[in-house]
């Protein structure tokens, strides 16, 4: 019969359209909220979902995985006293490994030696050239530079992030990477132990 | 957002007629009407269109934002979605199709080749940014943006119509009428931005016949 | 690994002792012919040594010993190694090379992308004009003593980054303020625009009789492109009409050319692994694949064996995503406004879930390093893996089989339009499902297995009749199959590290050259590098496979009609980022 093709694409079309609302009811009886909840959204983007797949952005955020990079930023410790300590030390690693060359750093020189501080003067990233490759995050021997979860950013001019806008503190750093931020510490830690440790034995041994 | 609805935010309208009445200003309702009906230009250049593709379906559902109406002529589209690397080839085709677009008309730069070339800028036939030519309204960074980036990035675009006034706006002002049309760049040696025709001709006669 | 290839086995040099000889550089494989004999040489090739399929054309240029190189990559459909011979020439123009394209016709975009590139003139070759650059632009950009407007230095990285890296736009250091470069003594009001007529010329000589043989009547041209909703971006046809029938056509590329060869040759080897993913910006984990492959063929070096199969997993979920989408952009195409395309949507959402979760990027992975991947599956996405694989994907290819494969107006669309035979596909060295719709069973993944693709059971999908309807039912065959591999590939992946390398931002490649080629949804996605030592390629040639199957368009359209051309382009699945690079 012509048309049976035509019905049978119908009927899926048309349990789709139901899943939606049996999904609902279903939610709604067992006493759960599907819409503007942190559960209902990843339901949404579970394999189970069915019928609406809407996430409504901005009322609703899909879940981020720790993973996700958007475009880069600099982490600083927060000093004792409320300075910010820039962890990058302008090594220009970065700068040499990414890809459309968007990163720019000026190193700082001693202005009595003239020899190079492990401090950056100042650090620009093109954000209209960056391609969100993540090699500056990947290959940075100090954590310093990381990747953003922030995709809020569109303005009405060009973005050509400086120091002071590519500044944000570890505490911010740990919020959006927790898994990234505890094993880097622990690391981190680890090695500072082996260095006291080292020191340790070396200062044994003198005496 | 407080732009969305069509009432002003501090009259307090009783709730049982909140559907039939409104107060509101003429610039208010002008612009209430035409941040909710934003129809872009079906445009896709690159990588980029492919993420616009995704922000109009079903997860993302632009549709929520009245911009899900793209229509494939200009004469019928509100702005112009710069969704991917402009190439100098292609160039020609977008000023045409930018200049064919009636007023009031918005340009929104997707992703970092629409801004400034992106990571391709060095190539030799690439634009390094539409706002070259065309005026960008808003600039989303990203390569690409998620579609999530977009949609911030337009609400950016409706809270740039809310600001504008009908007193001001430049499309009534018989003056300015052909304000925003762009000459066509013409395609020879490389690409001849005309505005700048006596500029490329002092700067191609100093230059060392190497 | 794959096994290198073994031409030495071939008894060229036997055949033709006169002109040909083994190229003997090292590192270096294949032969390299003699100009005046290369047609011979080549018949031979085809006709007695087997090797029908032709995929890779391109140019090489030797600067240092004022040579000009083409370089010709011969594989068998029966499958199996492949063979590279070369023809090499003083590099003084006019630079010509006899065209082979009275050979393998499917040579015409390739042969036309190197003269437009290079400058080498193919002589014999019917249409040669620009393909990616317009006619009229000033110089062959691929070779190497032609720099782009906004070249700072030969290789990256750029000294002006870092120490001292403040910032400046590019255009302050053009004097043309801009990515502009002019002759000297250039008027622009004086130029004269060439125009395009050397394109309807070239329509123009197909239309002197139409398809039933009569002479011609009044014919229209029509531009489609590069702005119109289903040319699947920025590709402009320039159809020649008598009626609603196609007479000829030409298609018009470029709209989308970014340079990605000349960028390629700047940047370092890993700093084109991000490039890549903006190849065929649906499948950025295959383009990753193939071209970290023969990167490691350069390098002979090892995968670890969990990469392996990482590396297997997500290039065969790229490739559901992929004909996903396929199936929901040829429903569009056909005026199916987009119930199917939001369906299909939603899976590929899915999948780029998995994605985002091990490589940060929805898109553009770049999850591929030499040796390895960048991470290791975390465990929720593995689960989500397998939630897919095992029970949402096959269900949901289910219901869409359901809901389109007996809609009567598809069928009626589909059916018996648009047929490609064996022959012809071969002889325009199409690739992908397009080429196994047409009935051979070609699969890089069976016939030169890369990576683990040996170790999995699956069939090749193929189907006979090679019409559109064919076409649209392989995707299905073939993501069924993807199933069947990551099933296996779930179930045997081991533990273990996940790079055979130290990560280092800068890697040793020897100097030498490689051809590398993977199954990418699209067709084969070829890869060819030739290193001389130095941190960054020499010569970075990509072999798309939408470029190259592109070429059959024109004669598989003549005498249809122009509505069925939308869903033809469909079919044939190109994506620009491939396409024009």
């Amino acid at each position: 019969m012509y048309g049976k093709g035509i019905l049978k694409g119908l009927s899926v079309t048309w349990k789709r359209f139901w899943d939606t609302y049996t999904e609902d009811i279903s939610w709604m009886l067992r006493g759960k909220k599907r819409y503007n909840t942190v559960e209902g959204v990843a339901h949404r983007s579970s394999k189970d979902t069915k019928g609406i797949f809407t996430v409504q952005y901005p009322e609703e955020q899909l879940i981020v995985p720790e993973e996700f990079r958007y475009v880069p930023f600099l982490v600083f410790d927060e000093g004792a006293d409320g300075k910010k300590e820039v962890r990058c030390t302008s090594c220009g690693i970065c700068a040499k490994v990414c890809p459309p060359q968007c990163i720019w750093i000026v190193r700082t020189n001693d202005p009595a030696t003239g020899r190079p501080v492990p401090v950056p003067t100042d650090f620009f990233v093109d954000m209209d050239i960056c391609m969100n490759c993540g090699f500056c995050a990947e290959y940075c021997p100090f954590d310093a530079i990381k990747m953003d979860h922030d995709i809020n950013i569109a303005s009405y001019q060009r973005n050509i992030y400086n120091l002071e806008k590519l500044m944000k503190p570890a505490s911010y750093y740990a919020g959006i990477r927790p898994e990234n931020y505890t094993r880097e510490e622990e690391a981190r830690k680890a090695k500072e132990a082996a260095k006291a440790a080292k020191a340790e034995a070396g200062a044994a041994a003198a005496a | 957002m407080e732009n969305e609805k069509l009432s002003l935010p501090n009259y307090s309208i009783p709730e049982d007629i909140q559907n039939v009445v409104a107060v509101t200003t003429l610039d208010r309702l002008y612009n209430w009407g035409r941040r909710s009906s934003v129809w872009p230009l079906m445009f896709g250049l690159a990588c980029c269109a492919i993420e616009m593709i995704a922000a109009q379906t079903a997860r993302y559902d632009m549709a929520r934002f009245g911009m899900e109406v793209m229509r494939p002529t200009p004469r019928q589209a509100d702005m112009m979605l710069v969704s991917g690397t402009v190439t100098k080839k292609m160039l020609p085709s977008i000023i045409r199709l930018y200049n064919q677009m009636p007023e009031p008309k918005y340009v929104v730069a997707m992703g970092a080749c629409a801004s400034s070339g992106g990571p391709f800028k060095e190539g030799y036939n690439v634009v390094a940014g539409i706002d070259k030519f065309l005026p960008v309204d808003v600039y989303i960074p990203g390569c690409p943006p998620t579609p999530q980036a977009l949609i911030a990035g337009l609400i950016k675009l409706q809270e740039k119509i809310d600001k504008q006034s009908i007193k001001h706006v430049t499309w009534y002002n018989k003056e300015k009428k052909d304000g925003n049309y762009v000459p066509m760049p013409i395609l020879g040696p490389d690409l001849i931005d005309v505005r700048r025709n006596a500029e490329i001709r002092d700067v191609a006669a100093v230059k060392e016949s190497a | 690994m794959v096994a290198p290839a073994s031409t030495s086995t071939i008894d060229l040099v036997a055949k033709f002792p006169d002109s040909v000889t083994a190229d003997t550089r090292p590192g270096y494989t294949g032969f390299i012919v003699n100009k005046a004999k290369l047609v011979e040489v080549a018949t031979a090739i085809r006709d007695e040594f087997g090797y029908d399929l032709l995929t890779a054309v391109t140019g090489v240029d030797y600067l240092a010993e004022n040579k000009m190189e083409v370089v010709y990559h011969a594989f068998k459909t029966t499958g199996g190694a492949g063979l590279t011979f070369k023809v090499q020439v003083e590099r003084i123009d006019p630079i010509e090379v006899p065209s082979l394209i009275d050979i393998w016709p499917g040579v015409d975009f390739q042969e036309r992308e190197a003269w437009d590139l290079y400058g080498i003139k193919f002589t014999g070759h019917p249409d040669l004009r620009r393909i990616l650059m317009w006619e009229g632009f000033e110089g062959h950009p691929l070779r190497k003593d032609w720099k782009e407007p906004f070249f700072e230095e030969e290789a990256k990285p750029f000294k002006s980054r870092w120490p001292d890296g403040k910032h400046t736009f590019a255009e302050n250091k053009n004097p043309f303020r801009d990515n502009l470069n002019f002759p000297a003594n250039f008027d622009p009001e004086k130029y004269e625009v060439t125009g395009e007529e050397d394109l309807y010329l070239s329509l123009e000589k197909d239309s002197l009789k139409d398809v039933d043989g009569n002479m011609k009547t009044e014919h229209i041209v029509v531009n489609m492109g590069p702005h119109h909703p289903s040319t699947h971006g920025v590709l402009r046809v320039a159809v020649q009409l008598d009626g609603e029938t196609i007479i000829g056509l030409k298609p018009v590329m470029g709209y989308l050319h970014r340079n990605h060869d000349k960028i390629g040759e700047r940047n370092t080897y890993l700093q084109n692994i991000p490039y890549t993913d903006r190849l065929d910006y649906f499948n950025s984990m295959s383009n990753n694949f193939g071209y970290v492959t023969t990167v490691e063929k350069l390098m002979k070096i090892p995968v670890a064996e969990r990469a392996e199969y990482i590396r297997v997993i997500m290039a065969e979920l790229s490739r559901i995503q992929n004909h996903l989408i396929f199936i929901g952009m040829l429903m569009n195409d056909l005026g199916t406004m987009y119930t199917p395309s939001l369906y299909a949507f939603e899976e590929r959402e899915l999948v780029l879930d998995i994605f985002e979760a091990v490589s940060g990027a929805r898109m553009m992975c770049n999850y591929f390093r030499f040796g390895g991947v960048v991470r290791d599956i975390p465990d929720f996405a593995m689960q989500k893996i397998k939630d897919l694989v095992f029970d949402r994907l096959p269900a949901k290819t289910d219901e869409m089989e359901r809901f389109l494969n007996e809609n009567e107006i598809l069928v009626a669309r589909l059916k018996g339009i648009h047929v490609l035979n064996a022959e012809d596909a071969i002889k325009y060295s199409v690739t992908g499902p397009v080429l196994r719709a047409a009935g051979v069973p070609y699969d890089l993944r069976r016939a030169d297995p890369y990576s683990i693709y040996d170790r999995f059971d699956f069939d090749v999908a193929v189907r006979q009749n090679g019409d559109m309807m064919d076409n649209y039912l392989i995707r299905f065959d073939e993501i069924r199959q993807s199933l069947r591999i990551l099933e296996q590939a779930i179930k045997q992946i081991p533990q273990g590290p996940i790079n055979s390398q130290k990560a280092a931002y800068q890697v040793r490649v020897p100097a030498g050259e490689a051809y590398g080629r993977i199954e990418s949804p699209k067709g084969e996605l070829g890869f060819y590098v030739v290193s001389n030592g130095k941190p960054n390629p020499y010569r970075y040639h990509v072999r798309p496979a939408s470029f190259v199957n592109l070429t059959a368009v024109e004669s598989m359209c003549r005498g249809t009609k122009i509505a069925d051309f939308v869903a033809l382009l469909a079919m044939l699945d190109i994506v620009m980022g491939e396409l024009d690079r």
